[in-house]
């Protein structure tokens, strides 16, 4: 979308990133999604009297490595109790930061060149998840509410941007690099889905040069596509309301997917008084250098590294190949196409496999790095057709194992190239006329000799690998 | 009565059982709880049968700990498995929590028994327990007045000789100064010297729980045994218990002591009489006594009505009906909350909800709380001046005897001054005694305080006992 003339969108996000942890921020419990309702709870993360909370230690690892990967200063910080009352939030209180978070100031450089700064990514606990049923359907007015408290004490990490972003397209982008620090760092599975990444949109718009205007914050943006429209209705709303002479009144609007509209949620008469002081039941979190290094130490390669890396070893990329490049880095797959194309592989053919096959498995532990090459090796040899090297890899990302075995096992009959060489041979042989035709340049004849091969290999020869014998030998 | 220690020690040897101590502990209550509204809940069988398991591992020749059979009262505010804890509050009425405070298991591994909770002000706020929703708990040396407060229930237990020791908590003096009304032994433990896990806070970084006993030897066992750290607090010290048994007959010869002036400055004249000649006793057994003024300690009490009240609005939010305890029913959840917390909270803990909700406010926080906060660090190094000069601090407990039921509850102020004189402690984070010394208006005991650093258990107790020689009991 291009904003209308004369007008400039200014947009922070905030996104919040539930921590791959074992177990919750500040108790024993398990860190997982979709467990039974309320069993995944405790004294401590049910709030009840007398409980206190322990921080826990991987939390901070996980906030300081997405700290280290934003470029921000990481150490000293300190824990807030932020007061307000809400069912699903056991001691109607989050513990959270305030003014000293644990990572301050950074910034992310985006694919297309430009940089959105980073004011804080802190650390706090997750609330749990209320539902309301009849009625309304609203915590007003509802029948009835049932509450789930396996979310609550859940470690989070809000990630506050600067108001740098200027469309649409560039917060997407923005988010898009961000889930692929958090999935690279280890800090997040990423997933907007589940509601493990989840992002609120603060939009204004103002004349060119002219100072901030007032600002909306949108929630409920759970994928990349809410992300943009929300944020192109928002601007033209606002852009709308000033023209025909009216003002942008500061509030929370809500996106509805279905009708693609924000609407009012609550109104923000004057800020929200959280009453902020000091977690009397933490200490300082002051992790020393040894600490510090060791997480800064661990953190891989970012995902912008990562691409450039892989681009360079792919050779006049396709925008389609480009496309897939950036799901291979988004999923992490990066480190199995370079293996294979130091062995020889072809990128197009590595990177498509990656993207295809490796992208549609449930996981991707079963198959090794040796494998994924040997397989590609055989079907690049034509020893496999395409289809076959597939079926290859469906029972390595399934059961794991040996490709050679598993093709042995398929009945693919092992065309090893030598032998895919004998057959053409012979048939060339046995068929001087077409053979003569087809050196003088008669191509059509190339359908007829793999034809040939076809029926002398039952199908299991490669029909390009086919036409790279004939070329070799016109 | 006899003595924890030597319960313990004849129940050990089979000179005694439990059973028949718990049976005497037990009959004790029965004579006088009716009366006195000292017991919240007992558990009489349960008692009995954990007496005959004592007696049962002792036959067998096991070591059963430092208290062994020992009958041990608990304030309600400590959380117990399955056994109903109010902490003096409608609100709590018919909860019973599902886990053990740490110190409920420390004390069950040294063999002691608990057999009841007992009576104290609504969350431990107020110095009477005339603010206990369950009524007021009598002194059993004169029932026509208030054994003190907030632990006023676990205080009486041990005067009228129901249960040798008990436990209590101490936020501003709610050990100190009902262990000087009822003449007995009060120890206030240096911050996090005792975990606070399963303690139902008032306010976290001024609580801890303390003993009570008959006498210095006992209170020390008891701290003993509930002393050390505990992974579940993050405040807690790091290291194990201290020995403080083995100190108590230390005596205090070429100790440094400090009398206090603002101590003991506004007190009834026997009690100013009774600081005095606590003094001289401490000079006679070889103490140097040195006349010192502290004018922060001035500053105490307005600092602790701030900051007091400021963490206990947040500690307090979560009783609202949702989870646990009183609900009272009503159209939507905000109006539920409402009803419930106007109908389960006190008059006193509703002044102190709306007093730190006030302090903590957007506009107001400067003034009040961070201004409250600035006196702390003042009086932190007040007292570590006054360490530079002299080892302990000396001065009164209270400023008066027992006082009648009513005389104070229309004019909280004039009850908030009961712990002018043990407030301070708690803003520190130090250590502090209540000791016996010395009689009053109408024969009433009088307390006097000894003060010192953190982590000066031994030296404290080896000062009051001192006194406790002089004073003429055991």
């Amino acid at each position: 979308m291009t904003m209308p003339e004369g007008w400039e969108m200014v947009v922070g996000l905030e996104v919040h990133t539930e921590l791959k942890t074992t177990t919750k921020m500040f108790c024993g419990c398990a860190n997982a999604f979709g467990a039974e309702p309320n069993t995944n709870v405790c004294p401590v993360c049910l709030g009840l009297p007398g409980s206190l909370p322990v921080l826990n230690r991987r939390a901070v690892d996980l906030a300081m490595a997405i700290g280290f990967a934003l470029h921000s200063k990481v150490g000293f910080s300190t824990f807030h109790r932020k007061n307000y009352f809400y069912p699903d939030m056991p001691k109607n209180f989050q513990i959270s930061q305030y003014d000293l978070p644990i990572n301050s100031g950074g910034y992310l450089d985006l694919p297309d060149g430009t940089r959105v700064s980073i004011e804080r990514a802190h650390l706090e606990e997750d609330t749990g998840k209320t539902t309301h049923l009849g009625g309304s359907g609203r915590i007003h007015g509802a029948d009835r509410s049932l509450v789930d408290y396996n979310r609550s004490g859940v470690p989070l990490v809000e990630i506050v941007s600067g108001p740098d972003i200027r469309s649409s397209a560039q917060a997407r982008a923005y988010v898009s690099e961000l889930r692929g620090i958090l999935i690279a760092s280890g800090a997040s599975d990423g997933r907007m889905e589940e509601g493990s990444v989840r992002v609120d949109a603060n939009v204004s718009v103002r004349r060119a040069g002219e100072p901030y205007g007032t600002r909306c914050e949108i929630k409920n943006l759970n994928s990349l596509r809410s992300l943009q429209r929300a944020i192109d209705y928002e601007a033209l709303r606002q852009v709308e309301l000033l023209e025909s002479g009216r003002a942008v009144r500061q509030e929370t609007r809500h996106w509805d997917e279905d009708s693609g509209e924000t609407s009012t949620m609550r109104v923000k008469e004057e800020a929200e008084d959280y009453r902020y002081f000091r977690e009397p039941d933490l200490v300082d979190l002051v992790p020393d250098e040894a600490w510090k290094e060791g997480v800064a130490g661990s953190l891989g390669a970012l995902p912008a590294e990562r691409r450039a890396r892989l681009r360079s070893r792919l050779a006049d990329p396709s925008s389609a190949q480009l496309d897939a490049l950036d799901v291979v880095i988004d999923l992490g797959f990066d480190d199995l196409v370079i293996t294979a194309i130091n062995d020889n592989i072809d990128g197009a053919l590595a990177l498509a496999r990656a993207v295809n096959e490796l992208a549609a498995a449930e996981s991707v532990e079963l198959l090794t790095p040796e494998a994924f090459v040997e397989t590609l090796a055989m079907e690049q040899r034509g020893e496999l057709s395409a289809t076959q090297a597939k079926t290859v890899l469906g029972e390595l990302l399934a059961h794991g194992g040996d490709p050679r075995a598993i093709a042995a096992a398929k009945g693919f009959e092992q065309l090893t190239a030598g032998s895919l060489a004998a057959t053409v041979d012979s048939l060339i042989a046995e068929h001087p006329d077409e053979w003569a035709r087809y050196r003088e340049g008669d191509d059509k004849l190339a359908q007829f000799f793999i034809g040939l091969v076809m029926k002398s290999t039952s199908g299991q020869a490669d029909g390009k690998a086919v036409v790279a014998e004939l070329r070799a030998r016109r | 009565m006899r003595t924890a220690f030597e319960i313990a020690r004849d129940v050990r040897a089979g000179a005694s059982s439990a059973e028949v101590e718990m049976e005497r502990s037990l009959s004790a209550i029965k004579a006088r709880n009716d009366e006195l509204n000292v017991f919240l809940y007992i558990d009489e069988e349960g008692a009995l049968a954990l007496a005959r398991r004592v007696d049962e591992r002792v036959a067998r020749g096991e070591d059963v700990g430092a208290l062994a059979g020992v009958p041990i009262a608990l304030k309600d505010n400590l959380c117990q498995t399955g056994v109903p804890t109010t902490a003096g509050s409608r609100i709590l009425e018919g909860w019973r929590p599902p886990y053990n405070a740490t110190v409920v298991e420390l004390i069950e591994q040294s063999g002691a028994i608990v057999m009841g909770k007992t009576n104290m002000d609504e969350f431990a706020m107020g110095s009477s327990t005339e603010n206990s929703a369950f009524g007021p708990t009598k002194n059993p040396l004169d029932p026509s007045r208030v054994p003190g407060g907030s632990s006023g229930g676990s205080a009486a237990a041990v005067a009228a000789e129901m249960t040798p020791i008990s436990i209590g908590s101490d936020t501003g003096g709610s050990i100190r100064q009902p262990a000087a009304l009822c003449g007995i032994v009060g120890v206030k433990p240096t911050y996090g010297l005792v975990s606070r896990y399963g303690l139902i806070a008032f306010a976290s970084s001024l609580d801890q729980i303390g003993p009570f006993a008959k006498n210095v030897t006992d209170a020390a066992l008891l701290l003993e045994v509930i002393a050390g750290h505990d992974p579940r607090d993050s405040t807690s010290l790091p290291e194990p218990a201290p020995s403080l048994v083995a100190h108590v007959e230390d005596g205090v010869k070429g100790q440094r002591i400090g009398l206090v002036r603002e101590l003991y400055d506004g007190a009834d004249p026997h009690v100013v009489a009774s600081v005095q000649a606590a003094a001289e006793a401490l000079r006679e057994a070889g103490a140097v006594i040195q006349e010192l003024s502290v004018p922060e300690f001035r500053l105490g009490l307005s600092a602790y009505y701030l900051i007091g009240p400021a963490e206990a609005s947040s500690n307090l939010a979560r009783y609202d009906g949702v989870r646990y305890g009183l609900r009272v029913g009503a159209d939507d959840v905000t109006a539920m909350n409402e009803a419930t917390r106007t109908a389960g909270f006190g008059a006193e803990v509703k002044r102190r909800i709306m007093l730190g909700t006030y302090a903590l406010s957007a506009g107001y926080y400067d003034a009040y709380y961070g201004q409250a906060l600035k006196v702390r660090t003042l009086m932190i190094d007040a007292f570590a001046n006054a360490y530079q000069k002299v080892d302990l601090l000396l001065g009164a407990t209270t400023p008066s005897v027992a006082f009648n039921f009513g005389s104070k509850t229309s004019d909280p102020i004039a009850m908030y001054l009961s712990d002018v004189y043990t407030i301070p402690t708690n803003l520190a984070g130090d250590a502090a005694i209540s000791v016996p010394f010395g009689t009053g208006e109408a024969g009433l005991p009088v307390g006097v305080q000894l003060l010192g650093p953190g982590r000066s258990e031994a030296r404290l107790f080896a000062a009051a006992r001192v006194l406790e020689v002089a004073g003429g009991s055991s």
